[in-house]
């Protein structure tokens, strides 16, 4: 473990920035915090987390797949994908380092998508502990400890000082960087933060939220629950807990006309959208309530069946905080995960 | 803190229901924490009696609820209307959007509602409970032993602390005192915009809106965007779109909608209490509001059912295009 | 990076011939630019077809993959991209990419049985692919059943290849039904899940049924009536679909993805899926 005080952090930011991009929470106009790119004058923000998922740097809102050219009744396909630059996310909290677990299944499994897979091959992920987590919190709930950021370098940040520590090869390298404005150190100061942090846990509000109800092969146990049409009955169908959430992965592609020729390109979409199923005969999910069913069957039910029990949720509480009628998968992991969420 | 009670709320739904008067109610369900509020439907005495809640954190306008609500029950259905409500309530009737007989609506006083991200920029995070204490918000966190208190007024979401009008302008029955149109300060936001520079301007709009994700929440929470099929959602309308492809798209969504609802947004702010970005999206709606009273004279859209509003109304005095062209170039 | 294969990528292909089958639907043969098949596919797989700037659907290969030459596709009218395929004329490129999906099971499970083909409407597109690898490869089956109808004649999809081909098989029967009356018809008249009650199969058969939802529906329970068990009906389900490898979400129901896990299901696989689709 190498440590470092709190004041040089700028000057180490500013090493790494000298070898690739640096991307880190800023805090916005508006009070909240973003993912920008480090550059001289930018802090890093102290908020708990970015209101947008760092998802955004391996699976945009927004990428071009591939362009076509057109003449007369022939096609030029043309490939647009390059490989992209090596780059570092700092300050990755340990709700989202397990998102990217959740992404990783669906986007490298065969076959797999390379635009993800370029990403996320050159983005080293730097984690840090929380401190001082939310209400809205219950990554416990998911089996994830804040006092223990994983990705490929984890840091603690105390009062003073600032503790890394490679977990892989791709942040050995990372750490080399910054190796002359650090120093070897023991473990005791990570050892007390991390004892701070079970204290705090503890005293979440959320902390006994359950999974135990849900997972594979449960679909039938919970489709037909009676209490879908009630949760889901105010719901705006609005996107705002897919868009924030980490682990939402759905798609669409569509084309756009340049005038110069055409730009297919992929861009998030959500369940909760009334069109998202539809066909040009039909609509298998008419109702609000069958997307709202949809969204969190498939975080709690559909997911690990096909991903060995792994949930497709972090417990980050963004839908908490986001959702404009405060509906979210606690609310619902509640009501109808039986006794033991009650 | 409210001046009307929870308890003075749950007895009147309950008695609605009970007498057979309505049968469905649309009120606030108590959440996970003192402040995560959501709407719901009760169906019976008993739910209301055990989830119903009304306090500080009950901002959400229920009028565009109706369309839907309205559609599905057999009954009645009893709806709580603040004062700010009870506008979007009368422009969703002027516009027929559901049917007035099947309503009982009860007009309840506010005192304004809070606006949790400005009690957590005091207290910050780990909040276990928020109670009210007259003026102040007592705020409990996991990481004090003793509350925070939190001014409730400098707590108030932005379109409470602008409160246009405490007077209900719609109801068929009132809990306690109606109040008065006010005469707030809720243009000076938009006169800020005007005495910029277009530059200053573009970078204020930019910076802003470049936060936004497409989210579609503020069309959805919007009373006045109540469209069947959303121009942004049709495939055939040749501008679906669920991502900004530029920063020109993100800008022309939220103009576009500012234009679709002006001379029709009441000014509920819904769209900014909703927006997970923060954006002040309010202000380019009441920039419109603005410039349609200083064109054509006062108007307040929702203020009665029925109203011709000036853009859809031509009369012989209105302003010339070329006069407000002219404006628009003194503007610039 | 441009080396390694992305499946959203798609080929060139070209029509080569547009055979007008009913006054709605319309069957593309497509090719590589250099002639050769874009790619090999099991009866029952699926290629994502586009037109750039129009937008990317999902057709069954109707073609059988014992076709070495090319692939053809019979598409329906009914939505941006088919309506542009129908006014395209041959020597278009457009794209395509594939094969995707499960295929049915004919090396396996159809092995040594006697089948029974059941369509309504386009419903026979994507059964042709595997009528015609299992009339191909004859003798690995049993008897063949077809029982199709359309809502009339001039409705009949590969009524020619139908009559010509099919029909002139041995071991092959063709039943074919419309919906009401019509002049110069003098074959069954009514709709299919009645015909098959009244045809009335014996339960040694292996089903496989496409149609509209009503027609499935009926002729499910006319196959219950006749002692069918759910084990040996089979069917191929159509939902919106963008990518086609199980990413984008769209054709999610329960836990499967019908572009990936399906669309061939067999009845009993889909009493475990939430009824939405």
């Amino acid at each position: 473990m190498r440590k470092c005080s709190l004041t040089a952090i700028d000057t180490v930011f500013a090493e790494i920035a000298k070898s690739m991009p640096l991307y880190l929470p800023v805090d916005d106009s508006d009070g909240s915090a973003s993912y920008r790119k480090w550059e001289e004058g930018k802090a890093w923000s102290e908020k708990l987390n970015t209101v947008s998922s760092p998802k955004d740097f391996f699976f945009p809102q927004m990428e071009n797949l591939m362009e076509f050219k057109t003449e007369g009744k022939n096609i030029e396909v043309i490939d647009v994908r390059n490989e992209t630059e090596d780059f570092a996310i700092f300050g990755v909290r340990p709700c989202d380092v397990k998102s990217f677990d959740v992404l990783d299944r669906v986007f490298l499994s065969e076959p797999v998508d390379s635009y993800y897979a370029n990403r996320r091959a050159h983005g080293v992920i730097v984690s840090v502990a929380c401190t001082r987590p939310s209400e809205t919190c219950f990554c416990q709930t998911f089996g994830i400890n804040p006092g223990e950021p994983c990705g490929d370098v984890s840091v603690w940040k105390t009062e003073k000082e600032i503790f890394f520590e490679a977990n892989t090869e791709k942040g050995a390298e990372f750490l080399k960087k910054i190796d002359g404005l650090t120093e070897e150190c023991g473990t005791e100061a990570v050892e007390k933060q991390r004892e701070d942090i079970n204290t705090i846990m503890n005293k979440l509000p959320l902390k006994d939220v359950t999974t135990e109800a849900f997972g594979g092969g449960k679909t039938m146990d919970f489709f037909n629950h009676p209490a879908w049409e009630e949760l889901s009955q105010t719901c705006l169908g609005c996107g705002t807990c897919t868009f924030v959430c980490p682990t939402c992965q759905c798609y669409d592609i569509k084309d756009f006309n340049t005038g110069n020729g055409v730009v297919r390109y992929r861009c998030w979409d959500s369940c909760m959208y009334s069109d998202f199923t539809k066909m040009a005969h039909g609509n298998n999910r008419t109702s609000q309530k069958e997307r709202f069913r949809q969204r969190f069957m498939h975080k709690l039910v559909y997911y690990p069946e096909n991903n060995d029990g792994l949930f497709s949720c972090v417990g980050c509480g963004r839908c908490l905080a986001k959702c404009p009628i405060s509906m979210n998968i606690v609310k619902v992991m509640k009501r109808i995960g039986g006794a033991e969420n009650e | 803190m409210q001046t009307i009670t929870q308890k003075q709320l749950i007895d009147k739904a309950v008695s609605l229901l009970e007498s057979g008067t309505v049968s469905w109610v649309i009120g606030w369900e108590k959440g996970e924490f003192d402040y995560d509020i959501t709407p719901a439907v009760f169906k019976n005495a008993e739910d209301v009696k055990e989830k119903f809640v009304w306090n500080d954190f009950c901002g959400a306008n229920f009028s565009k609820y109706l369309i839907a609500q309205t559609g599905k029950c057999e009954g009645k259905i009893l709806v709580f209307l603040k004062p700010c409500d009870t506008y979007s309530f009368n422009q969703l009737l002027t516009e027929h959007r559901f049917d007035r007989e099947k309503v009982y609506a009860v007009g309840i006083p506010c005192d304004g509602m809070v606006d949790i991200s400005k009690v957590k920029a005091v207290c910050g995070e780990g909040i276990s409970a928020i109670s009210c204490d007259g003026e102040n918000l007592s705020v409990t966190t996991i990481y004090s032993d003793a509350p925070v208190l939190v001014k409730t007024e400098d707590a108030l979401l932005e379109r409470c602390v602008n409160c246009k009008s405490k007077k209900h302008v719609a109801y068929d029955e009132l809990l306690g005192e109606d109040g008065d149109v006010i005469d707030s300060a809720r243009f000076d936001e938009v006169a800020k915009l005007e005495a910029m520079t277009p530059d200053e301007r573009f970078a204020f709009w930019q910076n802003e809106l470049s936060r936004c994700i497409r989210c579609n929440a503020c069309r959805d929470a919007c009373p006045a965007c109540t469209c069947e099929k959303c121009v942004f959602n049709n495939p055939n309308s040749g501008v679906e779109n669920k991502a900004a492809a530029n920063s020109f798209e993100e800008k022309m969504f939220h103009i576009i909608r500012a234009f679709h609802v002006a001379g029709r947004c009441t000014d509920c702010g819904e769209c900014s209490r909703v927006c997970p970005q923060n954006i002040p999206l309010h202000l380019l709606n009441r920039k419109f509001i603005k410039d349609i009273n200083e064109f054509y004279g006062d108007y307040q859209a929702g203020a009665e059912v029925g109203s011709r509003a000036p853009l859809v109304n031509y009369t012989t005095e209105d302003l010339e295009p070329g006069e407000i062209f002219d404006r628009g170039d003194l503007d610039a | 990076m441009n080396n390694c294969e992305e499946t959203l990528i798609p080929k060139i292909g070209v029509i080569t011939d547009v055979r007008i089958d009913t006054p709605d639907i319309k069957t593309f043969r497509v090719v590589t630019p250099d002639g050769k098949k874009a790619f090999d596919h099991r009866p029952g797989q699926c290629a994502m077809l586009s037109v750039p700037g129009v937008g990317e659907a999902m057709f069954s290969i109707t073609s059988s993959p014992t076709n070495e030459e090319f692939m053809e596709f019979s598409i329906k009218k009914c939505g941006c991209v088919t309506e542009w395929l129908h006014q395209a004329e041959v020597g278009q490129q457009i794209t395509i990419r594939g094969p995707y999906g499960n295929p049915f099971p004919v090396d396996d499970a159809f092995a040594g049985k006697n089948l029974l083909f059941i369509a309504g409407g386009v419903g026979l597109a994507p059964l042709r692919s595997v009528i015609n690898y299992c009339r191909h490869y004859r003798d690995r089956y049993g008897s063949i059943d077809i029982v199709y109808g359309s809502r009339s004649k001039d409705d009949l999809l590969d009524y020619k290849e139908i009559i010509d081909e099919w029909a002139t098989d041995s071991g092959v029967n063709v039943h074919l039904t419309i919906d009401n009356p019509q002049e110069g018809w003098d074959g069954h008249v009514g709709f299919v899940p009645n015909y098959v009650k009244e045809l009335g199969f014996s339960t040694d058969k292996t089903a496989v049924l496409c149609g509209p939802p009503i027609m499935i529906k009926f002729t499910l329970d006319g196959l219950y009536s006749l002692g069918f068990e759910k084990t040996q009906i089979y069917t191929t389900l159509e939902l919106r679909m963008k990518c086609g490898v199980g990413k984008c979400g769209r054709c999610n129901v329960g836990s499967k993805y019908v572009c990936k896990d399906g669309p061939v299901f067999r009845f009993d696989e889909l009493d475990e899926l939430p009824d939405e689709y």
